[in-house]
């Protein structure tokens, strides 16, 4: 660069004279930094990406069978027919041949054992994807098949299990249970659910001019990505860049189950020498990757007169699938959740992560957090009907609360009086009680339409249960002409992270929003970085971020205290100015002015920043410590009225109060609020995953699996933020995370189902229902109340 | 060769196989890649764009469609216009403005198609006002699935369009667009894909290929392209056949061309049958309901089509033309056993005949689904009766999703046929049904379930009959 840019120039950002446009403060709510790309299509997603005109395109040939000994895979039909380049199995791996994130345990390709139906098996790149697609189908394969273990419940008692049982335990559960004046005990499962992102599994490898590789994926964990596709070419790390841009949905699907597709992406550009596209047809997503972990849970819990718990006994079975992929934290995380918001007096928590011929479930927004809060509000259900009160005041009393705010993993629960405070918000504003008396009237007089209600609380622990993921890092840059470039770990899924990253920096320097362009995420430019996971994007990569721009305005203020004589103590920067003193001495130099200032002072305009979370710690041995940094608070009272003849229901109403402390954008908050509810309550009613008994999925593709539309948002749906609660932890501008907990405020609506049934028996009943609830299960859960009702009559 | 228009400007492909799909057209060919690929399947919406049809009128008329499942050859003579073609330079279109105000994008893959939807609704707004209701928003968007917004800030926007800057795209000017798009006409060569436009050439083109697929709307058809991967051969589309377009009034009922969509039925139905009106509404979605026909829904055969039962509820029948000649079946004849119709070879169907509602006749229709929008029936009932004297009679009930094909439940039609409708017949017309039907456990139900959930629909129908409107003995009026 021989000359500066002249500011003056219009492209030039940002100026003195913008200030009277959006301020750049993170209390506004700036729209999605890529919402206008979006609408016009020209947001580019990994298949709309431009390839050299010699790209090759990949399928994958999967197993049918869900166990067994592949005795023969026979490719010479494949490898013939037109416009197929290359075919490759297990041995055709320079390197490792298992792509486990965490433990070994995931093939990536079949070796002998075949153990899930969907299973990779080889792989096929050719001229185009129907060309690939038709020749998988002329393999010749032969499995020799054994016993499928399909039950997960049984797998446990076998012991045949992914990783060994964890058990959290606090004071003597089994005298607690024994001394209650009243006990309780049932089995609940919980099925899983499909990710069902927009965008499939999709990645390009693009072979570099050395021995190298870039892989461009739609995965929220680029780093694991770079090391795996380095491990399985028998490459440095250094010679692989992994970038993700977007990606069309990830919701915990994307985690570590994009990582193999990219490696056999990489493997066949470095073997072809030419750019090669993987993208899973929507079937073939479906049947290969893993999904939410369906649990069987179980809770013996002893209770006084007032329904208040004395402690018990919780155990929650995790369907984990062939490999351990993630679910060592996933049910760990169940098992942190077991309490909700309920302190489970002298309790026990056992989860056992039981090992299947299934496809190796995984992270799911929540993590295994809401399987693991359903059993305890199923059990705060059944307590009110055991006990003849509103479920709502069982729930209350149980709330953590001072004197009885440990958990039963160790953690104090701080803000203890925050749920309190927002459950009466928010039985205030949703008129609960007297809904509740209008409903019953309703009932009473209504004998097919059932209407129900429910309100159920939400505290959910953020952080990565493992420790050392809770750090992240960012890299700025500021150019000559004032604009600001930042990258950091995170990656973009719709979230809005970039947004809110964004918002931070232009905070700290005082700059409008627009000022400040996030770069795709890249593993040369931000390195080791975490998956974007665990809600924590914000948290994490918005400090890292917020760090290095703290950095360069230091540097800034060093710079020109000197370089202008001002005083370095009454600096600041704002409104795209830096302002240094007050009042009459007050001066102001123009952003640009001072960064080109700094320039020609030979001052670095860029810095890394990093971020790692304090306090945390836990003890697997014992099951105790301080697993989160703070938790995220809310709660939803949901309506519906369920047909009892036929099992179909409406969702009619739905009312929301979510914590997020200070919000960073509240209409990106809100988004993932309504965003999630909706998305949990497909998970507890229309989405249903099944499986025929040989283990092969019969809902693999939109037409059988169904997430919700538009018809089943609540025609009545009133959220809000609660206001006035910054985190009591000093996270980023006090905001608390927001990607996870709302998904389990969606637990009330299958609370609110299960109230419209107890309705049928009087309320004296509870009825069982196992999720997802759909009309076939609402239906016979009515068909059952109504039998067991009959028969206690018949036996008065 | 096919000729068509695309945001406006004129586009000609040659030597498209004939399973090529409008939308592997779009990303693969002419690298317009905003239109997006979520399932192949017409299930989620993601690649939905509008197609504009020429109309008597000289004016374009659009409708959203799938372009996965979509054949490129139907392009012919239309404009297709896609999410690229709606801004005017940096200006938004109203539909795209909305979007951004009101927060409807997050992870924005499905946005475009949704966009598009949006412009099929905008665009009609802009020829009359529609009110705006949640009704009017799940037809239109009921198809175009959002994993991430909870479709709240959408719903939001399609209400905000209107108050947007009335920024129109790019080819909206153009007064000529229209003629220059009918000019097109149909479509003249096209190896493999044949779309006669008279019935004399349709039977033509039978004769000379005689194993050729015929196609419609295409929206079960192009399954087995993209899921099945089946190069077809030949392909013959009767979508464009003139005589099997028309819906002809008789004194007793209408003549339906087994080319007409489920969306031009609609106002017919909407008179006439508001039981299967509301039905119709929630058969697929918009985006199928523009490209799916009544004939292709019985010439399918599936045992969980949602229109058979009810038309053999309404003793519909068939105008059936082959190489013999024509003749006429009773829609009753014409299931044979699964996917196995009463059509002999090169025979097809020509139009379906409905009959006129009589004023004592009445029709219930009720279709169970794990969602109530865009899903298939787990059962449905269709069920016609006229009562005298307190009595049932021509009682007709037949099912979906109970057998290996559509079918009227004789055994318990006769449990009720002639007898008041109080608990006692209705008991015996409960265990008929046991008798009538052993249906198949699936995805989409147990046996158990189908037949706990049929026989309770019959309970439902002795509710309604036994009507005391202080009480409501469904979820329709939930229905927004």
């Amino acid at each position: 660069m021989r000359t500066l840019t002249d500011l003056s120039h219009p492209a030039a950002a940002p100026r003195a004279s913008d200030r009277s446009a959006t301020r750049a403060d993170t209390r506004h709510a700036p729209p999605h930094d890529s919402a206008t790309l979006h609408v016009t299509g020209r947001a580019r997603y990994l298949d709309d990406q431009p390839a050299p005109a010699n790209a090759l395109h990949v399928a994958v040939g999967l197993s049918r069978v869900a166990h067994g000994r592949l005795t023969r895979l026979e490719l010479d039909a494949v490898r013939r027919a037109p416009g197929v380049v290359d075919v490759i199995t297990v041995v055709d791996i320079p390197g490792h041949t298992d792509v486990g994130p965490v433990f070994p345990g995931d093939p990536l390709l079949a070796d002998a054992e075949v153990r899930y139906a969907g299973q990779p098996l080889f792989a096929v790149a050719a001229i185009d994807l129907k060309t690939a697609r038709r020749a998988v189908a002329l393999a010749e394969i032969e499995i020799d098949a054994l016993p499928a273990r399909l039950d997960p419940v049984a797998a446990a008692e076998a012991e045949e299990w992914v990783r060994p049982p964890h058990v959290q335990q606090r004071g003597d559960w089994q005298h607690a249970l024994d001394d209650a004046p009243h006990r309780l005990e049932a089995h609940q499962f919980v099925g899983g659910q499909e990710h069902f992102y927009l965008e499939g599994q999709a990645c390009l490898a693009l072979p570099n001019e050395d021995d190298g590789v870039t892989v461009h994926t739609s995965s929220q964990h680029p780093s694991e990505v770079q090391k795996l596709v380095a491990e399985v070419l028998a490459i440095p790390f250094h010679a692989v860049t992994v970038e993700v841009r977007r990606m069309g949905g990830g919701f915990g699907g994307k985690e570590t189950q994009a990582a193999p597709w990219a490696c056999l992406a990489a493997l066949l550009a470095r073997r072809t020498g030419r750019a090669v596209r993987l993208r899973l047809p929507r079937g073939d997503d479906m049947r290969a990757t893993g999904k939410r972990h369906p649990f069987h849970n179980r809770y013996r819990l002893g209770f006084d007169d007032a329904g208040v718990l004395q402690g018990g006994d919780i155990t929650v079975i995790g369907d984990c699938g062939h490999s351990p992929d993630l679910s060592e934290a996933i049910v760990d995380r169940a098992m942190f959740h077991a309490d909700n918001a309920y302190s489970l007096g002298q309790a026990r928590v056992t989860g056992i992560p039981a090992r299947t011929h299934m496809p190796s479930n995984t992270a799911f927004r929540g993590f295994g957090g809401p399987q693991g809060m359903l059993i305890v509000e199923r059990a705060m259900d059944d307590i009110a009907r055991h006990l003849g009160e509103d479920p709502l005041t069982i729930r209350k009393r149980n709330l953590y609360r001072p004197e009885h705010d440990v958990t039963h993993y160790g953690q104090r629960v701080e803000q203890v009086g925050l749920l309190h405070e927002l459950i009466s918000q928010l039985e205030a504003s949703s008129d609960y009680w007297a809904r509740r008396s209008a409903i019953r009237a309703y009932n009473a007089s209504s004998p097919v339409l059932k209407k129900g209600l429910a309100l159920t609380p939400v505290k959910f622990g953020i952080s990565f249960t493992a420790k050392h993921l809770n750090q992240a890092g960012a890299l700025l840059h500021v150019y000559t002409d004032g604009s600001v470039m930042i990258n950091h770990g995170g990656t973009e899924m719709g979230q809005g992270l970039h947004t809110k990253v964004g918002q931070v920096v232009a905070r700290e320097l005082g700059l409008e929003n627009a000022a400040v362009r996030i770069s795709a995420t890249r593993t040369d430019k931000v390195p080791n970085t975490s998956p974007t996971a665990a809600s924590s994007g914000a948290d994490l990569n918005g400090m890292a971020a917020r760090n290095a721009a703290m950095q360069i305005r230091e540097r800034l203020f060093d710079f020109a205290a000197e370089h202008y004589r001002l005083d370095r103590e009454a600096m600041r920067l704002e409104n795209g100015e830096l302002v240094a003193g007050h009042g009459e001495s007050e001066r102001r130099i123009a952003w640009g002015d001072l960064v080109q200032a700094a320039y020609l002072g030979r001052i670095s305009l860029s810095a890394t920043g990093f971020y790692a979370t304090p306090l945390i710690h836990y003890d697997r041995a014992s099951g105790q410590g301080r697993p989160f940094y703070y938790y995220a608070y809310g709660a939803a009272v949901s309506e519906v009225v369920v047909d009892t003849l036929s099992g179909e229901y409406r969702v009619s109403r739905v009312d929301i109060l979510h914590d997020v402390g200070d919000s960073l954008n509240p209409a990106i908050d809100l988004g993932q609020i309504e965003g999630g509810f909706i998305q949990g309550m497909g998970w507890l009613t229309s989405e249903e995953l099944k499986w025929d008994e040989t283990g092969r999925l019969t809902s693999d593709g939109p037409a059988t699996y169904k997430i919700p539309t538009i018809g089943d948002t609540p025609p009545d749906f009133r959220v809000a933020l609660l206001e006035g609660h910054p985190n009591s932890q000093a996270s980023l501008y006090r905001s608390k995370a927001v990607g996870e907990p709302p998904f389990m405020l969606a637990i009330s609506v299958w609370s609110a189902l299960r109230d419209a049934l107890a309705s049928l028996a009087d309320y004296r009943l509870s009825p069982a229902l196992d999720t997802p609830a759909t009309p076939e299960r609402v239906l016979f859960a009515a068909q059952a109340l109504r039998q067991a009702t009959v028969t206690e009559t018949s036996h008065a | 060769m096919i000729e068509f228009y695309l945001n406006g400007e004129a586009q000609r492909c040659a030597s498209l196989a004939p399973d090529t799909s409008v939308l592997e057209l779009l990303r693969a060919e002419l690298q317009r890649t905003g239109t997006k690929e979520g399932c192949a399947s017409g299930d989620c919406g993601a690649c939905t764009v509008a197609i504009g049809e020429p109309d008597r009128d000289g004016r374009l008329h659009y409708h959203s469609i799938n372009a996965c499942i979509t054949p490129a050859h139907q392009l012919q003579g239309r404009h297709l216009v896609t999410v690229e073609g709606l801004a005017r330079g940096d200006a938004l279109h109203p539909v795209q403005a909305a979007m951004v105000e009101c927060h409807a994008s997050q992870c924005g893959f499905c946005t475009p198609g949704i966009v598009m939807s949006l412009f099929t609704l905008h665009e009609r707004q802009r020829q009359a006002p529609v009110a705006l209701d949640d009704a009017c928003l799940e037809a239109t968007l009921g198809g175009n699935l959002c994993r991430c917004t909870g479709y709240r800030p959408i719903q939001k926007a399609a209400r905000r369009m209107a108050a947007q800057p009335d920024v129109r795209p790019p080819w909206g000017d153009s007064p000529g667009l229209a003629d220059d798009v009918a000019a097109l006409g149909s479509l003249l060569d096209a190896t493999g894909y044949a779309m006669p436009i008279t019935l004399t050439a349709l039977h033509a083109l039978r004769r000379q290929y005689p194993t050729a697929r015929l196609v419609a709307g295409a929206t079960d058809l192009w399954l087995e392209a993209t899921q099945r991967l089946q190069a077809f051969e030949h392909l013959i589309d009767v979508s464009r056949v003139t005589e099997l377009q028309t819906i002809d009034a008789t004194p007793d009922g209408w003549w339906i061309g087994a080319s007409v969509t489920y969306t031009r039925l609609e106002p017919l139905l909407d008179e006439h049958y508001p039981a299967f009106a509301r039905l119709l509404r929630r058969l697929g979605s918009a985006q199928i309901r523009n490209r799916g026909t009544l004939g292709g829904n019985i010439a399918n055969a599936s045992p969980i089509g949602d229109t058979p039962p009810i038309l053999l509820a309404l003793d519909a029948h068939l105008a059936l033309e082959g190489p013999n000649g024509a003749r006429q079946l009773p829609l009753d004849d014409f299931f044979l056993d699964y996917k196995r119709t009463a059509l002999e070879p090169g025979e097809f169907i020509r139009a379906i005949f409905l009959p006129r509602p009589t004023g004592n006749r009445h029709l219930e229709v009720w279709k169970l689904s794990k969602r109530r929008e865009d899903d298939i029936s787990a059962v449905l009932g269709a069920f016609a009766w006229r009562q005298e004297n307190g009595c049932l009679h021509d009682v007709h009930l037949a099912f979906g999703g109970m057998d290996a094909t559509p079918r009227r439940a004789q055994a318990t039609e006769a449990a009720l046929e002639g007898q008041p409708p109080d608990i006692t017949a209705f008991d015996a017309a409960r265990q008929a049904l046991a008798r009538d039907f052993q249906p198949l456990d699936d995805v989409r139900g147990s046996a158990a379930y189908r037949q706990l959930a049929a026989a309770n629909l019959l309970e439902r129908l002795r509710l309604t009959i036994d009507h005391d409107a202080a009480q409501e003995v469904c979820l329709d009026a939930y229905a927004h």
